[in-house]
């Protein structure tokens, strides 16, 4: 780039008036400024003692948990959605024939690498029932990256964790009520 | 003889664990400040080793000082082996060697409370707390130290063998050697007043007219103050180690203990400047109405004054800090500028005003009707707002310092060029 380039827009800085030539308006308003902050309220948060609220649970997109239904079991129907639409592949299901006459499958295992996992909440709008959700737990972490791949039960038990501070959204349940039960034919 | 010995190591060692422990806990309180004033809490956490109690964060001094020493000292292959290790210790030797002039509070009074039997001959007289009492060349030691104290940067500069660290040594020389005459003639006003170079002496005139400097000279106290800023390379004139522009300063290639020699350097650099201020042009000791003014004192009014000019000194250590964050930068030729072209004719005015009225004091005081410090004052106040007006409508309206080529011709009027 040179000074002469015809791209350059030359602009004259503007010309300021006697107060700001004479610097000491300028300077006691930043000075003010400075002393004002110093002691105002302060935005951060003393962290173990005090927790960040967060304004909306519901939307807070952080650690997973997998939902009981009413009966207590796993809401899981084990159809993969989720871990199809998982941009991180971070979610591993084993499926199995369901135990229980409302449903086809269960998953045996369900686990999550919440290290991979990159918190973007596409498996939660991708599931079909409303089994597996983010919760509002922002403070994870492990001693190994091995504690870091949370299991089935382990998901389950960070639904009965927040099942109370964190309902489940309403109108979800195991299987939808408008869905058309199907015979086997 | 061995008593002035044994009283002046008493007084060094007090001194030095003194200023070491203050340069240590005045990092904590810039911590502290600076993160105050980004609206944030600062280091609050660091307390007793082991235990929960946090004690507003006391214990951060240590754990710094721990992990400085603690840490690799790395010394690059390509750095000249012996300037690179004089150059902190100079800096930091410099430094540490000024207080001997400085005085830290007035005097201790002769009767230390001991039994008849160990009352020492000589303790006679009252123990003035300065490290070397009655030096009489007081100020020019400390600006003849302050001046080798550049070494320490230019030297750490060069020996570093990076670009860098080069431009940091070369930008700090040229900025403190520049601004130790501005420094000179903003005390020189002092020293024209009252006849001595003593510290201690300035101080007493102060206490004993009751009329601190920064009153009838309020013209030199801006030069001294702003210059001071200046060699003590605080923000807005951090040119040495501007973190924007050079990677970090002279100090670039440095780590460990040496790089905490410079660090720790700086601070008693800010520190001294701090004392000369509230010496010179701020009572020093002095508080009316408190601290009395004799020479003969009691325990209480020893201890007072210690207090008051403590008080005073981190008083102006706290406005150093707070104007770190209050004010933008100078640009290196602003710089440079403001200490040719603005404070040294400033302080030339100055020394010409007290000139006049150290000669003419008493009759002009009369002429105008006035006590002489009243009459000195007002004048001083006056010279300070004219000669403050001439600068600022002498100065260019602008900073723009851009090579000057012919403006592109463009046809548009500014305010639509200056639209998006």
């Amino acid at each position: 780039m040179k000074p002469d380039d015809r791209q350059i827009e030359w602009i004259e800085e503007p010309k300021l008036g006697l107060s700001g030539r004479s610097y000491l308006p300028l300077y006691v308003e930043g000075l003010t400024t400075t002393i004002k902050h110093m002691f105002s309220r302060k935005k951060t948060i003393q962290y173990p003692e005090e927790r960040y609220e967060c304004p909306d649970p519901l939307g807070y997109r952080g650690v997973h948990r997998l939902n009981r239904d009413e009966q207590g079991r796993v809401k899981c129907v084990a159809c993969f959605l989720c871990s199809t639409v998982c941009p991180a592949f971070c979610i591993d299901i084993v499926g199995a024939e369901a135990p229980w006459p409302d449903r086809e499958k269960y998953p045996v295992s369900f686990t999550i690498d919440e290290l991979r996992c990159i918190s973007c909440g596409m498996c939660e709008q991708a599931c079909p029932v409303g089994a597996i959700e983010l919760t509002s737990l922002f403070d994870l972490s492990t001693k190994s990256r091995e504690e870091a791949i949370f299991d089935k039960e382990k998901l389950l038990s960070v639904f009965d964790e927040t099942k109370d501070a964190e309902p489940m959204p309403s109108g979800r349940c195991a299987v939808h009520p408008d869905t058309p039960t199907e015979e086997a034919p | 003889m061995l008593l002035i010995t044994i009283e002046a190591l008493i007084k060094i060692g007090l001194l030095i664990a003194g200023v070491m422990t203050a340069a240590a806990y005045l990092v904590l309180v810039e911590r502290r400040v600076a993160a105050w004033i980004q609206d944030r809490r600062g280091p609050n956490r660091v307390g007793i080793p082991l235990t929960k109690i946090k004690l507003f964060g006391l214990g951060q001094p240590i754990a710094d000082g721990g992990k400085f020493i603690f840490k690799e000292e790395f010394t690059p292959g390509h750095v000249d082996k012996a300037l690179y290790f004089l150059a902190p210790i100079i800096i930091f030797a410099a430094a540490i060697a000024v207080f001997a002039a400085v005085p830290f509070g007035s005097v201790l009074p002769p009767d230390l409370g001991l039994p008849e039997a160990w009352q020492i001959e000589s303790l006679a007289e009252p123990i003035p707390l300065v490290v070397a009492p009655g030096i009489d060349v007081g100020m020019i030691y400390i600006f003849a130290l302050g001046g080798i104290g550049v070494y320490g940067v230019v030297l750490g500069g060069w020996a570093s063998n990076n670009k860098y660290s080069l431009f940091g040594g070369l930008r700090s020389g040229a900025q403190l050697i520049s601004y130790e005459l501005p420094v000179g003639l903003g005390a020189l006003g002092i020293v024209m007043v009252s006849g001595s170079l003593r510290l201690d002496t300035i101080i007493t005139q102060q206490a004993q007219s009751g009329v601190w400097n920064c009153l009838t000279q309020p013209l030199g106290l801006l030069v001294f103050f702003v210059a001071a800023f200046a060699e003590a390379g605080r923000l807005p004139f951090d040119m040495a180690e501007a973190e924007q522009e050079l990677v970090g300063g002279y100090h670039t290639e440095y780590s460990g203990m040496k790089l905490m020699m410079y660090l720790v350097g700086e601070y008693i650099h800010m520190f001294i400047a701090s004392f000369l201020i509230v010496i010179l042009f701020f009572g020093g000791w002095h508080l009316w109405g408190l601290t009395g003014s004799g020479e003969v004192v009691t325990w209480l009014i020893a201890i007072l004054r210690v207090v008051v000019l403590m008080a005073k000194v981190l008083g102006m250590v706290l406005f150093y800090m707070i104007a770190r964050w209050s004010w933008p930068r100078f640009r290196f030729d602003q710089v440079m500028a403001i200490s040719w072209k603005v404070l040294l004719p400033l302080g030339m005015v100055n020394l010409v005003v007290v000139a006049v009225w150290v000669e003419y004091g008493n009759r002009l005081a009369a002429v105008i009707g006035l006590p002489q410090p009243a009459a000195m004052a007002a004048c001083g106040w006056c010279v300070l707002v004219v000669s403050w007006l001439v600068a600022i409508l002498a100065a260019p309206g602008t900073c723009d310092n851009r090579p000057r080529f012919a403006p592109v011709a463009t046809g548009r009027p500014i305010e639509e060029r200056l639209r998006p």
